[in-house]
């Protein structure tokens, strides 16, 4: 029998992008985005990364959604091992970024339908329960058909949403799920992914640079500067003796921090 | 197959076919074009009063258009969804990269056979055309196997844009201009420079050609313009394995170097849209 084994489990995790220039491309630049990071993330828990933009948030999800290989650390997620077993692991997982990834002349219906299928679910399984999660998130049937150019941001964000959720994964990758939305939008994604959290136990990893989204939904918090995991900890923990979060982080990383700003990139 | 790889490779096919009906109106400009830049070639042999230059022409054109199309939906496949952002959603999905690859050219093929139907039709528009005699189930054939090799050079082809996003298309275009310049597809091989024509012999249309042209007929003797005489398949068993050799070294080849970009892709961070 083993113990709980954590749903992610982060062990001195680096990477580094290196971009070439110059003169037969012979300079040289490195930018370490992660510089050892180490967490783990427990089954049915809901873990926030915390950090300004360009702090590592988008690498790290990346990495943990297969789609960068890191150049050191052990990483693991329900057990599967990365690099190594990364069809294991595609399999449990959902990313959400903040850019919405869609062929935008398709509907919502079309792309979502698309993305099942490639889960391996049926169109006929994946339509209602597709049909479901947007009028939770408050999407209108009838936009169901209408070509995505068409939705504004923060429809988009929720069919992004939809496509997440729709596959039920036990991990979802939430990366800057609510960055340049509008109030309401912003709320009734918060909601969802409570529900979500509350109705399938799933385990979450949200980035966020918004404090309040981050001390509503998360049990545990991190603070990302760097490349660097600088402290964790329960929000009431990281508050304890500054006026708010964001004081907070301002001290203890000694990081700046620009809130409602949106990222540049996903 | 079981049942997932099935669903997912259709999964291709469900989205390239909506993509289709939602860019319809290009499909009818794609199309048009084609039709006509084939006629404008095909009424060559009209002039000339020669029907086995027509026919050559014709088979030229039908065959370029089939195959070069099929190569550049194969290739273009990538960096479209670069372009569109959704590629690190299709690689973070657990498809194995031959089930999408496979998805991808069932579509190209399929959307191909389209556009040779519609040449076909739409050249007997401009000229009388009889394919009387033709060994029409051979030519079939020819092109399923000739596929085979085609999509194994798209697939080598569809790397590049991920590799090189400012240069990559420029040399997928390059390449296929090479093909179509050695090919012979209008002409014998015989008439490009010496030099030059040893490099036919790589190329898989060179053999789809000259096995297409036994099939029809068109060069035999005996053939008339309403009687073609044909080669039974046996005649073009040579080409049919050259082909079938070239699809089964050029598929898994390109399979392979298709992993090896995206492996480097992903340690260098090259999937994202920019940068
Ligand atoms: N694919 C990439 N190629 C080169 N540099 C990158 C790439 N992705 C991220 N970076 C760099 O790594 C650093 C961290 O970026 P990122 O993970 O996107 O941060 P965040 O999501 O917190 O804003 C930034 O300096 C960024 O420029
Ligand atoms: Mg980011």
């Amino acid at each position: 029998m083993s113990v709980s084994r954590p749903a992610i489990f982060v062990r001195d995790m680096k990477k580094v992008f290196r971009t070439r220039a110059g003169f037969m491309r012979s300079h040289v630049t490195e930018e370490w985005a992660l510089k050892g990071v180490s967490f783990e993330v427990g089954e049915g828990e809901t873990y926030g990364m915390l950090g300004p933009n360009g702090s590592g948030k988008s690498t790290l999800v990346r990495v943990l959604s297969t789609l960068l290989i890191p150049d050191a650390g052990e990483t693991q997620i329900f057990g599967y091992k990365l690099p190594g077993e990364e069809r294991k692991i595609r399999q449990v997982i959902g990313r959400v970024s903040v850019d919405a990834a869609f062929y935008k002349k398709l509907s919502p219906r079309e792309n979502l339908l698309y993305a099942a299928q490639l889960y391996g679910i049926s169109r006929s399984d994946a339509e209602p329960r597709a049909l479901d999660i947007l009028e939770r998130l408050e999407i209108e049937k009838r936009r169901f058909n209408d070509s995505l150019e068409e939705m504004s941001r923060g429809m988009q964000q929720k069919i992004a949403i939809a496509r997440a959720i729709l596959i039920n994964p036990p991990l979802l990758l939430l990366d800057e799920p609510t960055t340049g939305l509008d109030p309401k939008s912003r709320r009734d994604v918060q909601s969802f992914i409570e529900d979500v959290r509350r109705e399938r136990g799933t385990t979450i990893l949200l980035t966020t640079h918004d404090m309040a989204e981050a001390e509503r939904l998360c049990e545990r918090i991190g603070f990302l500067a760097r490349g660097r995991l600088v402290v964790e900890g329960t929000a009431a923990d990281l508050k304890n003796g500054y006026d708010n979060l964001e004081e907070a982080f301002i001290k203890i990383t000694g990081e700046k921090f620009h809130d409602n700003e949106a990222d540049e990139d996903g | 197959m079981d049942r997932l790889v099935l669903r997912q490779a259709w999964a291709f096919v469900f989205r390239e076919w909506h993509l289709t009906r939602r860019y319809f109106s290009w499909v009818v400009v794609f199309m048009f074009y084609s039709l006509v830049s084939s006629a404008t070639v095909a009424l060559i042999g009209v002039a000339a009063q020669d029907f086995r230059l027509t026919l050559n022409l014709v088979l030229g054109v039908l065959l370029w258009s089939f195959l070069s199309c099929m190569f550049s939906d194969i290739a273009n496949s990538i960096s479209y969804e670069r372009w569109e952002g959704t590629l690190e959603y299709t690689f973070m999905a657990p498809v194995s990269r031959l089930v999408h690859l496979f998805g991808i050219s069932l579509y190209a093929i399929f959307y191909a056979a389209i556009l040779g139907i519609v040449i076909v039709f739409g050249l007997t528009l401009f000229m009388p055309l009889s394919f009387a005699g033709a060994n029409l189930p051979g030519l079939l054939l020819v092109l399923v196997v000739g596929s085979m090799a085609f999509a194994g050079l798209g697939l080598m082809a569809a790397i590049l844009p991920v590799m090189s996003p400012e240069h990559g298309a420029q040399a997928t275009n390059i390449f296929q201009g090479v093909l179509l310049l050695i090919s012979g597809v209008y002409y014998p091989v015989k008439v490009l420079p010496h030099w030059l024509q040893p490099f036919s012999t790589f190329s898989p249309a060179t053999y789809a050609l000259s096995a297409s042209r036994k099939l029809i007929g068109v060069d035999n003797p005996l053939s008339t313009p309403t009687k073609l005489v044909s080669s039974p398949i046996r005649e073009a068993i040579p080409e049919l394995l050259i082909l079938m050799v070239m699809g089964l070294v050029l598929i898994p080849l390109g399979l392979w170097v298709f992993n090896q970009a995206e492996t480097w892709a992903k340690r260098t961070g090259k999937l994202k849209r920019t940068g």
